[in-house]
């Protein structure tokens, strides 16, 4: 098959991370014969989620690869001329780092358990699990990288397990897929994906059972294919880019939302309830009259603070740090708790102007879905790369999972990329390349210092502060442990949100790296959580969440690096850069259109696609039939005379 | 080109789109049409369901198609077995439903939901409910679907305690919902139930603190909505006070009988609402107004006939019985004497307070300091200063009249856009308070000078007073109401900016008028002052019409009894 692969396009991207996966989307969109690569086997690079199973194999993954240096290093040395050099791409991923899981679930049942439905299973990956360990910084119980060099297939994301090309993007819901083919007519907005789900589930799981149920090891292996962990921990923005972006292009039909349903606090050693909009204010029965108002009263000043000109004029308060401003706002300690580590969400160190920016933002972000500004995919955070592939490849663009890019084909004489030269030595030409930034390789990287995000993920058996309904989704601030130490933001996700199992909670916890991610998120991670093991002496409800599972580990960050860091590259090479620490998806989508003006200056980014009635047929150029349909692509793919028409009826392999 | 879509250009998906438009009138004008002719023809069959529909489906707010539903509905109904009428009304249902959700805010539409429900035999009201709960859910505050909720809720007979669940889970999604509270306001009496003794609708103390926090919680958190502020106000003032007899008076000279009444009231010729017996026989009179419009009024009178006024007996005595509303007053005329009356030593519980009627006055304490505490956090919010003041009135008029002073000022300062109905709120206010004043010390002399007044009320309440002072104010005009001043001898309303003299008609007993330095234009606004028949003294200096020649002459035509005209 791989064969078959056209030999030139116009755009080249390698790497399926969010922002590449917008740009291959609005290249293809605007007419850019886009091919698409990733030498991985699922989608989204770094930006990917998980099934339980899938997550396990992707640690073991993580193991350096002896083979992969060398493999092939031979074989497309010959293909370059000698008015050309190359220039080699890594074929490693080294952006995760001190990753260590723990397991604290009980094991009951035996190791015989297994993910239901799990494709490939490798037995090695259960039996490599160490047993529950303490929660104890003495005595780590470290059980990574084992000796195991088979990867296991990521379930979810891979449907054809013996092509190397797939042309689909799954993403699991059916019943979003089967509304497209009307194309632009119904409009599925997020607003009522997000609103109708927000009752739904929780109508269907019922009110907490009296007594806590025991979630044990085996159970989350069997249940494995409920969880979709993102390696990411993101949420959108009601009012942000990724949301306009979303509607403006119509992908938000490939995708559902459900609304963060809380914001919490941490204050005090205790979880809180933020009242962060006016419903909330009207109804929290903790503040007093006095507070909702003084906390109105702020609230409403941010919205329009740059109309008061007293406060920006004067350049001292403006300097001085948020927290300190907030102190001058006769606001009681509850209140600025409130504002700056949970609607602000500031940095220590943040700014009078930026609190007020991020204050404002939060606010304007309120309202337009539900209570709180945030939305969250359904299926995580890795649905998002996959909807804009959809996207792509509606569009014509064309797809190969597991495709290694060795090396970037550069002229001599002009000083551009020519081609790229991919695993099976077959040498593809374009005029744009994109290269997500962990394929460069550390030649090109040498002067390039990258700080780290720290990242745990957890499994639990109860949401930090319950409540009447368990089907919560919630972000909770952890305000810095000390002076120098960063805040963790931490989103605990329920069951509804297809995210993990039934009666279980996934948390996020993300900060950027000041030593190993369990150096830095462990302190924060104790203060809310207790290992199973000791939580068996647990009699009343009353306790913390018990923790069942957690892994801890750092990924790169490479948002902030310039394009002028890496060494050597033509100028029509262009680098993405992985995940940033931030909770929105900003950084992705102004990278994206940033790169799409320089590839297509002038054209418009991602327009919304042509309703079907508008779309002009004649007999001589035939276009796809109609737009939101991945039947062209699946064609084209199929048929290796390639002069298939893609219209004829029955030539539809999918539908 | 690869991958380029081929697109209708945007002046071919107008004109595309025009011609469907085109199309689409053509459909929608000769389906009305066809519904028209058959109506005529009293073709009231199923063809007229069919095309109505078409119609409706598109534009639900086409009350004629729905009356000509309900004709066919009502015919089929004699037509139909039960069978084929219950398929029927099924598929009314729905097509109502989809009617809807074209447009959800459609009168004709949920008019016509209520009609075929109430009609139905056994209609499925949970069904009902449900369905304004989802139309809820989409608006909280289509104020269409809480009514029509609430005749399902009387027809199915829900409890109050269930709507008021279901009121309340709106209330905290969005408590910006005058529905909504409206609906509390309604449900509240109904669950606690007062007994017959209390006045009516109001609430027992423990409900009322829990909704006044309830509202408090709302005007804390957005100060600036108003529908927390009108619920508050409800809360605050719920009994409507009982019609009174307020005062009764009777003048020997004028042959005349006066009645006052607590609100303004309509007495019809023919009916026997107000009764007069004198001297314990029924006596039949014609009741009129002061100013003779006869229309309703707190003020009524009535000439008596000689008969009932002679001299000879030691006393007469006069019963007034007004019938609506179960009261009655008894004066009398002594021998000797020139006129009686009978009146309510009037309270400012009785006169005013009528707005918030609360019982306890701590209640109304505690809501002022917490508006008190608002106010400081919201200096400028004119819905918490005129709730301040509202409070302070029904606290003690007389003690707060200073401080509630200031708080027009900032409030008017504030709200500059409602100036002149604060302005006159103040005057109504000022008046109040005078009149209460005046009636402790008994008196039937009134000064209201120098008080900034911009409307005179109230004037029913100065019956008996016989030398009004409204000099030195913001008059306008010496309104109609003015001629229930039976007794009035003295008006002095200089220096004010007066340009019409409506109510100084009639006034039996007026002798000096002054109206110095006002806007009176012509001669011709003197035209009322004719009918009082003994004023003596006209006092015109400092008008428009002194300047114009021939005044004197036109005046002395037009007034030819007064003896002293000062121009």
């Amino acid at each position: 098959m791989a064969d078959s692969l056209p030999t030139e396009f116009d755009v080249v991207i390698i790497g399926t991370g969010l922002p590449e996966s917008i740009l291959a989307a609005a290249c293809s969109r605007s007419g850019q014969r886009v091919l698409h690569v990733d030498s991985r086997s699922y989608y989204g690079g770094n930006w990917a989620s998980f099934t339980f199973s899938g997550l396990l194999s992707w640690l073991k993954e993580l193991e350096p690869d002896s083979e992969a240096g060398d493999r092939s290093l031979a074989a497309w040395r010959t293909l370059i001329r000698d008015t050309e050099e190359a220039i080699a791409l890594r074929g490693q991923d080294d952006t995760i780092q001190h990753v260590e899981v723990f397991r604290y679930a009980s094991e009951d049942g035996g190791d015989g358990a297994e993910e239901m439905g799990a494709l490939q299973r490798n037995p090695s990956s259960e039996a490599s699990s160490t047993l529950a360990q303490p929660l104890d910084p003495a005595c780590p119980s470290e059980e990574t990288h084992p000796d195991s060099t088979s990867p296991e297939t990521p379930a979810r994301d891979t449907p054809q397990p013996d092509g190397d090309i797939s042309a689909e993007v799954t993403d699991g819901e059916e019943n979003q897929v089967t509304g497209e083919d009307g194309g632009g007519q119904t409009c599925v907005h997020p607003a009522s994906g997000g609103a109708e789900d927000e009752n739904k589930p929780a109508a269907e799981d019922g009110p907490d059972p009296p007594r806590r149920t025991r979630i044990t090891y085996s159970q989350i292996v069997k249940e494995g294919r409920r969880f979709n962990i993102d390696l990411v921990s993101k949420l959108l923005y009601s009012q942000g880019s990724l949301i306009d972006l979303l509607i403006k292009s119509n992908v938000s039909r490939y995708a559902e939302f459900k609304n963060v349903t809380r914001v919490l606090a941490f204050r005090e050693g205790r979880v809180e309830q933020v009242p962060c909009s006016r419903a909330d204010v009207f109804n929290s029965r903790e503040l007093s009259m006095v507070e909702k108002r003084m906390l109105m009263k702020f609230l409403t000043f941010c919205l329009d603070y740059e109309q008061h000109p007293g406060v920006l004029e004067d350049r001292d308060v403006t300097r001085r740090p948020f927290s300190e401003f907030l102190k001058t706002q006769k606001l009681t300690p509850n209140l600025q708790h409130f504002i700056l580590h949970s609607i602000a969400m500031a940095e220590p160190s943040c700014s009078t102007v930026d609190g007020l920016k991020a204050t404002k933002h939060f606010l304007q972000c309120l309202g337009r879905y539900g209570n709180t500004p945030f939305l969250f995919p359904l299926y995580g955070q890795g649905e998002m790369p996959q909807c804009f592939c959809r996207m792509c490849a509606v569009f014509g663009g064309v797809y190969c999972l597991r495709h290694r890019v060795q090396c970037l084909v550069v002229d001599k004489e002009s000083g551009r990329c020519e081609a790229v030269i991919d695993g099976l030595g077959q040498r593809i030409s374009a005029k744009h390349f994109v290269v997500e930034d962990s394929y460069l390789s550390r030649e090109t990287c040498a002067g390039v210092r990258y700080p780290h995000i720290s990242r745990a993920v957890l499994i639990t058996d109860r949401s930090v502060l319950q409540a009447e309904s368990d089907q919560q989704v919630s972000i909770l601030t952890v305000p810095p442990s000390g002076p120098g130490a960063p805040a963790v933001r931490v989103a605990e996700l329920c069951s509804s949100t297809m995210t993990c199992m039934k009666d279980t909670y996934l948390v996020h916890l993300t900060c950027p790296s000041a030593r190993t991610a369990r150096e830095d998120l462990e302190p924060a991670v104790q203060a809310l959580f207790t290992p199973s093991t000791e939580a068996d002496t647990d009699t009343g409800d009353l306790g913390k969440p018990r923790l069942l599972w957690a892994l801890y580990f750092n990924m790169r960050d490479s948002s902030g690096v310039s394009r002028t860091s890496y060494r050597g590259l033509p100028a029509n090479v262009h680098v993405c850069s992985g995940p940033d620490c931030s909770l929105g998806n900003e950084h992705a989508v102004k990278l994206a259109e940033a790169l799409f003006q320089h590839i297509c200056p002038g054209e418009d980014f991602c327009p919304p696609p042509p309703n079907p009635e508008d779309i002009i047929f004649d007999g001589e150029d035939k276009p796809p039939e109609a737009p939101g349909t991945s039947d062209i692509i699946m064609a084209k793919l199929e048929g290796p005379e390639g002069s298939q028409n893609p219209e004829s009826p029955g030539q539809h392999p999918q539908n | 080109m690869h991958g380029r879509l081929k697109v209708k250009t945007s002046e071919e998906q107008a004109e595309a789109k025009r011609l469907e438009r085109e199309q689409k009138l053509k459909l929608y004008q000769s389906a009305t049409q066809a519904v028209f002719q058959k109506r005529q023809a009293g073709e009231l069959d199923e063809s007229v369901l069919e095309l109505t529909s078409q119609i409706l489906g598109a534009n639900p707010d086409f009350a004629t198609l729905w009356n000509c539903r309900r004709e066919v509905l009502q015919r089929l109904e004699a037509q139909k077995s039960p069978e084929e009428l219950a398929t029927l009304v099924k598929a009314e249902l729905g097509f109502l439903e989809s009617c809807l959700r074209v447009n959800p805010k459609s009168y004709g539409t949920w008019h016509h939901r209520c009609w075929l429900l109430s009609r139905l035999p056994e209609p499925n009201w949970a069904r009902e409910l449900e369905l304004c709960a989802r139309f809820l859910e989409v608006d909280e505050r289509n104020f269409h679907c809480w009514d029509y909720r609430r005749f399902v809720a009387a027809q199915a007979a829900v409890s109050p305690a269930e709507e008021l669940a279901f009121a309340d889970s709106l209330i905290v999604r969005n408590f910006s919902n005058y529905s909504s509270w409206h609906y509390r306001s309604c449900l509240l009496p109904q669950l606690h139930p007062q007994p017959d003794s209390g006045p009516r609708g109001r609430l027992p103390e423990d409900v009322l603190l829990k909704e006044l926090e309830l509202v408090q919680n709302a005007f804390f958190t957005d100060p600036n909505d108003q529908s927390a502020w009108f619920y508050h106000r409800w809360l605050l003032g719920r009994a409507d006070p009982q019609d009174a007899l307020r005062c009764l008076h009777v003048s020997r000279d004028e042959a005349c009988l006066t009645v006052s009444f607590s609100r303004p009231l309509l007495v019809d010729p023919g009916t026997e609402t107000l009764l007069l017996i004198v001297d314990e026989s029924p006596l039949a009179v014609e009741w009129r107004t002061p100013d003779g419009r006869n229309r309703p009024s707190p003020v009524w009178l009535c000439d008596l006939p000689a008969a009932s006024l002679n001299d000879q007996l030691p006393q007469h005595t006069f019963r007034v019985v007004w019938t609506a509303g179960d009261v009655q007053k008894e004066c009398v005329l002594l021998k000797g004497h020139h006129e009686g009356w009978s009146r309510d030593s009037a309270t400012d519980e009785q006169l005013f307070r009528c707005e918030l009627s609360v019982e306890k006055s701590t209640v109304l304490q505690s809501e002022l300091k917490s508006c008190k505490e608002l106010q400081e956090l919201e200096p400028e919010n004119k819905w918490c200063l005129l709730t301040i003041i509202l409070l302070m009135r029904a606290l003690d008029p007389l003690l707060y009249e200073k401080e509630t002073l200031q708080y027009f000022q900032t409030l008017k300062a504030v709200d500059p856009m409602r100036a002149a109905y604060l302005d006159d709120l103040r005057s109504k206010f000022l008046l109040e308070n005078s009149v209460l004043k005046m009636e402790y010390a008994e008196v039937r002399v009134l000064h209201l000078s120098h008080k900034d007044l911009t409307v005179l009320c109230h004037l029913e309440q100065l019956l008996l007073v016989t030398h009004l002072d409204l000099s030195h104010n913001r008059l306008r005009a010496l309104p109609p109401a003015l001629a229930a001043l039976r007794c009035l001898e003295v008006l002095q309303a200089s220096d004010n900016a007066i340009e019409s003299l409506g109510g100084v008609t009639n006034l039996p007993r007026l002798q000096e008028l002054s109206l110095c330095n006002n806007r009176l234009q012509q001669p011709a606004a003197l035209q009322p002052v004719a009918s009082c028949p003994k004023l003596v003294l006209l006092n015109l200096q400092g008008n428009p019409l002194c300047q114009t020649a021939g005044t004197s002459e036109h005046l002395a035509e037009l007034l030819p009894s007064v003896s002293s005209i000062l121009t």
